[in-house]
């Protein structure tokens, strides 16, 4: 392998390693606040006990995305310099704005809100959770700005001079209309990944009639949340797929391993492709549903691979335009599996919860619901990373979207070792830290919510800071 | 005023980032550092990591917004610097991933072989980025092998220079001295942790200062051999050797609060010195002054600088103004009995504040009787 494929998978490993914590970020804090939010309205202890408990949990796993945001700001420069520098006048604005707005308010209203429980009146502590929760939105949305300039270039003019990008319109590149259906999409998957972690989590003590009173409720919140966002995440997609139809057309048109132009276009169930001869050899699908998926109607044309790649060639020059059409047509279907059977899971709990029976292990289709639900965490993290793979992998070869490849975007000065050394570094140390945070999860669910009196505090609830706890 | 533009307004706003990262996370970097040096057991490493507790997340996003801007902002720089600093810049990272996670996981549980491992992450965390940042500014003065559009043309061994070696050992011992003189601000008054933090700041402080002269000194010589000595003026460099003699004195009259702003302007002199230094530069080239990437050829757009500018005249204060807030309200000093046995959780401090705004209330509308008893 050449440096530029070990720099794209150390780009590409570090970056699903920073995903699997953000969307908990996103969808667990607004969680957190709420049952806090609860407990400073009501003052019943089970809600602070709910509060404590996804606390520590929120804040083990938001400790990971830190570091492993760190490293994602610097890779821009370390292995895509040339990249850096052509796009920067236009990327590097918004990655600025994301730590001037969004990272300053998270970082200091969560230290604020860890130690603060008995430094701060009881409201201006809980308003401290919800500037963290403003806080990971408007990085979403800052960091997404910038991914989505690099799928649909918008707002810029080429530098005739230097051969630079130079920005033109701010407020294009803000209001991308690519930029709309990714943060939505994407918030919307991340709370429906808060939601099912919560749970996922609260059905281990509900099976166990262990502190039900507490994890009943936060069962029920989660719920509604899961059914809102699970079904949301599906209409939004949906949109972006059309809008993506327009774009980049053969995003979709590989998603679908559509190797010809078709009209009334069948939606692909299952296909088993032969890439050398652009064709597929086994083809499930279902008649003209990737017409209605991509625009709506049953029977409009949509453009197949290898029109595409033809007009590319006319357009771009000679080349393979074409991304990996399996990659991107099986993590589109796990995507979108993983999406079906959460929806399914979140309005069968929104029945029980309706009748008022999301804790009964006696009857035994909730039993049965509550035994999938601790598997059914993986799900929204499966989607997650499948979504990804499928965004970045689907704009392959370009790195900005007709606009720079992503041979060309490679760092010039840095050899093959100067990759591989820290590509080995980071998965070792990676490696070691996803077992130890996996292990004190496991820890922290098994202790339970527990409240701590007088005398049971353990070490780690000695410090001034409940919560915080471990400093 | 014409020399003022755009690229300089941005050269200085990044100048402040830096002197804001190097001055906030410089005292966090240092009680890591000494977490090995003055702590005699878990107790008190815990009363040292909770100095700093609150508040290293918000110093570290620092240079987060310095990395984002440097990017906006100069992009060619960013790009030059990041993929010629390869290496050095792997390690700080490493070392600034085991310390946050360290810093958040160690509590979470009791054995000591846990205890032990995340006490390393904390020590050699914290060291290495002290002195990699040392090293690498001491680079941006001195030059590296660039060729014309940043092109980086060396090895990890050109960044390795006597020069910067010494400026890692010059920014290492200011930033645990400033550490230092923070434990005496933030520990017990009386304390042993605040006596051991003197007495070393005691005996340190004259070594930094024998560093700082060196590392300025010899930045100053290297500037006169290209020929050119920046844009600095004396007393920059000369008021940064005084704040670090003051600091013993300051120390010995027990004015903590002084001793702190003295090591504060010692730190941030010292960076505004190399980057006056470097001004009109961002990067100096070994290779040819027409390699060098300056303001000038590394800028982004007037159209980017002018958003990213009434950005941060807008949000930078607001920022300092919540931050400012934030430490305010961790004022207090840190004793080994608050992180020991509390008389009273922190949890039933908050019971007892919500039972008596909610008895005042009550009060105040004169229904005395019944209310919503807890739910257990
Ligand atoms: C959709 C959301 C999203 C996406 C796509 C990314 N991040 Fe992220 N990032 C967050 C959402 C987020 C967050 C929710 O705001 C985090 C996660 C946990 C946390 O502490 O904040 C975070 C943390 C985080 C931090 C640490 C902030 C701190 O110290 O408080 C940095 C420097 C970055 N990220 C940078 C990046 C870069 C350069 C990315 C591009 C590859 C990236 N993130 C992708
Ligand atoms: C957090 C979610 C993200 C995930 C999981 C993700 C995943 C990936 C993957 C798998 C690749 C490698 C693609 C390949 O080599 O075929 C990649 C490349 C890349 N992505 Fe992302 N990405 C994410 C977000 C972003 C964001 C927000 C940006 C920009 C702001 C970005 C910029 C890039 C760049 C510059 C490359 C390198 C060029 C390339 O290989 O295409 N990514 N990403
Ligand atoms: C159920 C129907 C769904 C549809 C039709 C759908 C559609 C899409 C499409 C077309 C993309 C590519 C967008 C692009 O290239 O910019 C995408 C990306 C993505 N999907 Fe989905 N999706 C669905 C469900 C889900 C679920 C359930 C999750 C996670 C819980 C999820 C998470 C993501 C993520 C994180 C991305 C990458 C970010 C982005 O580009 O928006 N998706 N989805």
């Amino acid at each position: 392998m050449e440096a530029l494929e070990f720099a794209r998978l150390q780009f590409g490993s570090t970056t699903i390693y920073h995903f699997f914590f953000v969307p908990i970020s996103i969808g667990l804090a607004p969680l957190v606040a709420i049952f806090h939010t609860q407990y400073v309205r009501t003052g019943q202890e089970r809600y602070r006990r709910l509060a404590k408990f996804w606390g520590k949990i929120f804040l083990i796993l938001f400790a990971m995305g830190i570091v492993t945001g760190i490293v994602q700001e610097f890779q821009f420069g370390m292995n895509w310099s040339s990249y850096s520098w052509f796009v920067g006048d236009i990327f590097g604005a918004p990655l600025a704005l994301e730590g001037l707005l969004a990272f300053f308010l998270e970082s200091t209203f969560l230290g604020l809100w860890i130690f603060g429980w008995d430094r701060l009146s009881p409201k201006l502590h809980l308003a401290t959770i919800w500037l963290v929760v403003l806080g990971t939105h408007l990085s979403a949305y800052f960091i997404l700005a910038a991914n989505s300039w690099m799928q649909h270039p918008v707002g810029f003019v080429i530098d005739p001079e230097t051969g630079q990008a130079r920005l033109d319109s701010f407020v294009e590149v803000l209001t991308n209309p690519y930029l709309v259906g990714q943060f939505t999409h994407t918030i919307f998957a991340a709370w429906t990944t808060g939601a099912f972690v919560v749970l996922g989590v609260s059905a281990l003590y509900l099976l166990k009639g262990r502190d039900v009173e507490v994890f009943a409720p936060a069962a029920r919140t989660a719920v509604a949340i899961a059914v809102i966002t699970s079904i949301g995440v599906a209409f939004v997609g949906h949109d972006q797929a059309q809008r993506l139809a327009e774009v980049q057309p053969m995003k979709i048109a590989a998603a679908e391993a559509l190797w010809e132009t078709e009209a009334g276009a069948p939606l692909s169930l299952f296909a088993i492709g032969d890439v050398e001869n652009r064709e597929n050899i086994v083809d499930l699908g279902l008649p003209r549903g990737l017409s209605l998926l991509a625009t709506n109607t049953l029977d409009a044309e949509v453009e197949g691979i290898n029109d595409i790649q033809a007009r590319y060639e006319e357009e771009f020059g000679p080349g393979n335009y074409i991304p990996p059409v399996g990659v991107t047509y099986w993590a589109f279907r796990i995507m979108v599996g993983a999406g079906m059977v959460m929806i399914v899971l979140a309005l069968f709990g929104l029945l029980s919860s309706l009748r008022g029976r999301i804790a009964d292990t006696d009857r035994r289709w909730n039993r049965w619901w509550l035994r999938v639900l601790p598997y059914a965490v993986a799900l929204p993290f499966i989607a997650n990373t499948a979504g990804w793979v499928l965004t970045e992998m689907g704009r392959q070869p370009w790195v900005v979207y007709g606009v720079l490849r992503t041979e060309d975007g490679i760092s010039q000065s840095v050899s093959r070792w100067e990759v591989i050394f820290p590509l080995s570094g980071f998965t070792l140390v990676y490696g070691v830290l996803m077992v130890v945070t996996i292990g004190l999860i496991k820890r922290q669910i098994d202790k339970g919510a527990v409240e701590e009196t007088g005398e049971d505090v353990d070490d780690e609830h000695r410090t001034f800071s409940p919560l915080g706890g471990g400093y | 005023m014409d020399w003022f533009n755009l690229e300089t307004l941005w050269f200085a706003l990044i100048a402040v980032l830096f002197i804001g990262y190097f001055v906030l996370e410089g005292f966090d970097f240092g009680v890591g550092v000494l977490t090995k040096v003055l702590a005699s057991d878990n107790t008190d490493r815990r009363v040292m990591i909770n100095t700093i507790g609150p508040v290293w997340d918000g110093n570290e996003v620092w240079l987060i917004t310095a990395g984002g801007a440097m990017f906006a902002a100069f992009p060619l720089w960013y790009a030059t610097v990041f993929s010629s600093f390869y290496l050095p810049l792997f390690f700080i990272l490493i070392g600034l991933i085991v310390r946050g996670v360290a810093f958040e996981f160690r509590g979470k549980r009791t054995e000591d072989r846990w205890r032990w491992w995340w006490d390393q992450a904390i020590f050699w965390g914290s060291l290495l980025p002290a002195v990699l940042w040392g090293v690498a500014f001491a680079n941006f003065v001195q030059g590296v092998p660039v060729e014309e559009n940043g092109l980086f043309v060396g090895t990890v061994l050109d960044l390795l220079s006597p020069y910067a070696l010494l400026g890692g050992v010059a920014s290492l011992i200011m930033f645990t001295l400033h550490g230092a003189v923070y434990l005496a601000l933030k520990t017990e008054d009386g304390g042993e942790i605040q006596q051991r933090a003197q007495k070393l700041a005691q005996w340190l402080s004259p070594v930094v200062l024998v560093g700082v002269i060196a590392f300025l000194g010899w930045t100053y010589l290297n500037a006169l051999g290209l020929g050119d000595t920046g844009v600095v003026p004396g007393i920059i460099p000369v008021a940064a050797m005084g704040a670090a003699l003051a600091v013993p004195i300051l120390i010995r009259e027990r004015l903590h609060g002084w001793a702190f702003v003295a090591t504060t302007t010692m730190i941030a002199l010292v960076v505004l010195t190399l980057f006056l230094n470097l001004y009109p530069r961002l990067l100096v080239s070994s290779i040819d002054p027409a390699f060098d990437i300056t303001i000038a050829n590394a800028r982004a757009s007037d159209l980017t600088l002018t958003i990213m500018s009434w950005s941060a005249l807008v949000f930078l204060p607001i920022v300092l103004v919540y931050q400012s807030w934030s430490y305010w309200v961790f004022r207090h000093r840190i004793s080994r009995e608050s992180v020991e046995a509390p008389s009273e959780t922190p949890l039933q401090v908050v019971d007892r504040r919500l039972a008596q705004r909610q008895a005042a209330r009550k009060d105040a509308r004169g229904d005395r009787d019944g209310g919503p008893a807890p739910v257990a």
